[in-house]
């Protein structure tokens, strides 16, 4: 049985990473059709010429950094605070927050940033995205930095008070230090998932706050472009090492 | 406790921005979203009063019925699939010794890599210029290109792809924790692999398999990307009826009765999940 | 002489449980105190209520005179060396000791970090952290971070539980020893007798959140004032409501003639401890006793008519 399993568990594997090996091969094709004509890295220099793709680039990193920091703080905070003493609303909500269909928070989110306009004549821009995102990583967040305070001993903020710390002061020179790798490995989740995310960005970005998944999407509804092929095959490095950054961290 | 109250103070410091921002962005926007599902579509897509159950009435639409009851279906075949591909790999995974923790990472990778790129992947084999196609005409094995793409078939495919991880983790997680003695006291009792499988096994994995079918069947439910680039607009399922209501329909109330109705189904799912599983993600 | 510690008192109430249930203590400047108890019986709630871990349901605890009920851990002077050493993983030893010194901003915190590894003997791994040390290391470790504060009292928290048999008994030697040099009062926590007789000057015997004898380790042992203090420091041999030590419990195939009491009895076994005998008998009233004698003191079959016989000045007798 054991060697028919192996033999499955291959077919799976490379039904899950072939399609992905496929279109990195792609990439480097030289024609733009499906057929195999040579190596080529004109779509990688494509990449670097479009305007486009630069800008919304450049967006999709600062509402990703900025997105990450806060959601970053505020979950751990969180957590931690959580960890203390539970809170079943908070709880609760966090949860939901993460099964939610990501198309019912776009809408809702939209619904909510339109009806506020409305008293502050404000719009859509690159600050809903981030408030947006935000709201949707915190959830991660928590749950990678309470999964690390599982393993913490409540006996060293014990020591630490006893040794004339604060309760601040424990946090902050015993708990955090302890929590830093998860808040490391937290950090590099929230950043993936903003940088990735389309459909809630697309239902509340502004007209000049386009990201990349947007453009992608947009692209790849057109019609294929080996362009594609080319800025897929860098995201997928790129998240592959903040991924693999990511678990060694959390190893730590 | 007088004492807890430094940690008490500090407590409810630290808790206050998750509380602030749960408040504004993810509660109240969904208060106005069932607020708006009881107003009135406007003239030019706008909405006001009269306050209306309509927009609930209309879900029972056989029009609309039919999308929800295809949305089931599609949910609930990609749980079986996703159960039937995940079950034997979890299985392999967990006999795996030292390399367990490698062929989960190979399992997790695909799954933090872009989502779009991942379905763009399909984009890519699946069109009627797209790899597969080229390929096999190329080998004189077709004519003309196969509709392999934006059919019910295509988002089935996209949505195992990429579910397939919710049920392979859960479900190893059980058989990790699985007594090998269970197996060997099976075996000694003479059990054959296959048997020993069936009966021993199986049943033991249920809550793995329970959390696994939920963690797949929720997304699937609401999902919207996958349906929208493999569907190309043919397979309409709930999450792209909310967003062509909220875009190029125009009419938000129905759209804001639609999330309600999809969130009260995923509620109800959380709460049979929570029941059958005790502990908490958070 | 005043007392450097004080228990008036003292109540703990748990939503299921009297943990502590009225206990008044009075603990003398210097010297090695000990609170014994088996677990559950509250003895590490009462170290608690000390540290200012819990608050107390009712009753006081007073350090140096004063009240301290209302104070938090880091405003009270007494430190703890808890169970597991709770040492800051990602500080190394030097930066562990140094904790309460940087807190308080004491000023020469280099030196008294020094003096204090010299202390514990520590000198040398001051740059290791916890994970390079063993587990008599990191106790020293703990030691030393609760000691260079120079506390009034010293909670030990079953100091010597995490260690291994041989580490342990150089260790009360060890503790004992450091407690004389440096004076503080120490406060021991455990539910070893042996621990707690070869360490203390005074110890405290608990028991379902009460106190049942206050003593130094002769009192306690020799004249215990409950049957729960008697049992549990050692084995006693119950003859008709008197209690009798098994070292003190004599085998003898002769009728005694030199005043002690004595009772008919059947051999049932006899056991071979390397350092001595246990010969287990069964009187006739079917009652049991275990005579530990000497190991060359004959060899005692099953089913053998004997006498067991005791001097009545040894007998434990409680109301």
């Amino acid at each position: 049985m054991k060697r028919w399993l192996a033999l499955y568990a291959a077919a799976v594997y490379l039904f899950l990473h072939l399609p992905l090996v496929i279109l990195a091969v792609f990439s480097f094709n030289s024609s733009r059709f499906t057929v195999w004509q040579g190596f080529s890295l004109q779509w990688y220099r494509a990449i670097f010429q479009d305007q486009q793709l630069a800008e919304s680039a450049w967006n999709s990193v600062i509402i990703a950094v900025v997105s990450t920091i806060l959601s970053t703080a505020a979950g751990t905070l969180c957590a931690y605070g959580l960890w203390k003493r539970g809170s079943k609303l908070l709880s609760g909500s966090l949860y939901l927050s993460l099964v939610t269909p990501e198309i019912v928070m776009g809408i809702s989110l939209l619904a909510l940033f339109q009806w506020s306009f409305r008293w502050l004549h404000w719009r859509l821009g690159l600050y809903t995205v981030i408030l947006a995102h935000v709201a949707f990583s915190i959830a991660y967040v928590v749950i990678v930095i309470a999964a690390r305070l599982r393993t913490f001993s409540p006996a060293l903020e014990e020591a630490a008070l006893d040794l004339g710390a604060t309760e601040w002061q424990a946090f902050r020179f015993v708990t955090l230090p302890a929590l830093l790798p998860g808040i490391v490995a937290a950090a590099l989740l929230a950043l993936t998932v903003s940088f990735d995310d389309y459909v809630i960005t697309s239902m509340v970005a502004g007209v000049d706050s386009e990201t990349l998944p947007m453009v992608i999407y947009a692209m790849a509804r057109r019609g294929a472009s080996p362009v594609i092929n080319a800025i897929s095959a860098l995201i997928v490095v790129v998240f592959g090492a903040l991924v693999l950054i990511s678990e060694r961290v959390r190893e730590a | 406790m007088k004492m807890a109250s430094g940690w008490e103070r500090l407590r409810a410091w630290f808790l206050l921005p998750a509380w602030i921002w749960m408040a504004v962005l993810f509660a109240a926007p969904f208060a106005i979203v069932v607020v708006y599902s009881l107003l009135t579509r406007g003239a030019y897509g706008g909405l006001g009063l009269p306050w209306t159950m309509e927009n609930y009435q209309r879900l029972f639409d056989p029009l609309y019925l039919g999308i929800v009851l295809r949305s089931f279906a599609m949910a609930a075949a990609t749980t079986a699939i996703c159960l039937l591909l995940g079950f034997p790999l979890a299985l392999f995974i967990s006999r795996a010794g030292s390399r367990k923790n490698i062929y989960l990472q190979l399992v997790i990778l695909p799954f933090w890599t872009s989502f779009l790129v991942r379905l763009y992947a399909w984009l890519f084999l699946l069109r009627d210029t797209g790899l597969i196609n080229t390929v096999l005409q190329h080998l004189g094995l077709i004519h003309a290109p196969l509709p392999l793409l934006y059919n019910d078939g295509a988002v089935l495919l996209g949505l195992v792809y990429g579910y397939l991880p919710f049920m392979v983790l859960p479900v190893y997680a059980t058989l990790e924790r699985l007594d090998p003695a269970l197996v060997e006291a099976a075996a000694d009792l003479g059990a054959k692999p296959w048997p020993a499988l069936l009966h021993v096994i199986l049943p033991l994995s249920a809550p793995g398999i329970r959390a696994g079918s939920i963690l797949v069947f929720i997304p699937a439910l609401g999902a919207y990307l996958t349906p929208d680039l493999l569907g190309g607009g043919r397979t309409v399922l709930i999450g792209n009826l909310v967003q062509n209501q909220f875009t190029n329909a125009r009419d938000w109330p129905f759209g804001a009765a639609i999330s309600v109705g999809l969130m009260a189904l995923v509620g109800l799912l959380v709460l049979l999940m929570l029941r059958s599983e005790r502990e908490g993600l958070v | 002489m005043e007392s450097i510690l004080e228990l008036r008192d003292l109540v703990k109430l748990f939503p299921n449980q009297r943990a502590v249930d009225g206990i008044s203590l009075k603990i003398p400047r210097g010297g090695f105190y000990s609170l014994l108890g088996p677990s559950g019986c509250g003895k590490t709630t009462t170290l608690r209520l000390i540290a200012g871990f819990e608050q107390p349901t009712s009753g006081e605890v007073l350090l140096d005179g004063a009240v301290v009920n209302e104070q938090k851990p880091y405003q009270r002077n007494v430190s703890t060396v808890f169970q597991n050493y709770a040492l800051f993983p990602h500080l190394t030893a030097a930066e562990n000791i140094a904790f309460g010194l940087k807190r308080k901003n004491q000023p020469d915190i280099e030196r008294k970090v020094r003096d204090a590894l010299e202390l514990v003997r520590l000198a040398g791994k001051e740059a290791r952290y916890p994970a390079q040390l063993s587990g008599g290391e990191r106790q020293r470790v703990a030691l030393a971070r609760s000691l260079v504060l120079q506390p009034d009292v010293l909670l030990l928290d079953e100091p010597l539980a995490a260690l291994d048999p041989k580490l342990r008994k150089q260790m009360r030697l060890e503790l004992k020893e450091m407690q004389r040099r440096v004076g503080i009062t120490f406060l021991l926590v455990t539910h070893d007798q042996e621990e707690a007789l070869s360490m203390s000057d005074q110890l405290a015997v608990m028991n379902a959140g009460a106190i049942e004898q206050v003593g130094t380790p002769q009192d306690v042992y020799l004249r215990p004032s409950t049957r729960f203090v008697a049992g549990f420091l050692g084995a006693v041999n119950w003859i008709e409501g008197i209690g009798l030590r098994p070292e003190v419990t004599r085998i003898s195939r002769t009728l005694p003639s030199n005043g002690g009491r004595f009772r008919p009895a059947t051999v049932t076994g006899s056991v071979f401890l390397g350092n001595c005998v246990h010969v287990l008998t069964r009187l006739e009233s079917g009652e049991d006793a275990v005579a530990e004698i000497p190991r060359n003191n004959g060899t005692y079959q099953a089913g053998e008519a004997i006498h067991v016989c005791w001097n009545p000045s040894d007998e434990m007798i409680f109301p």
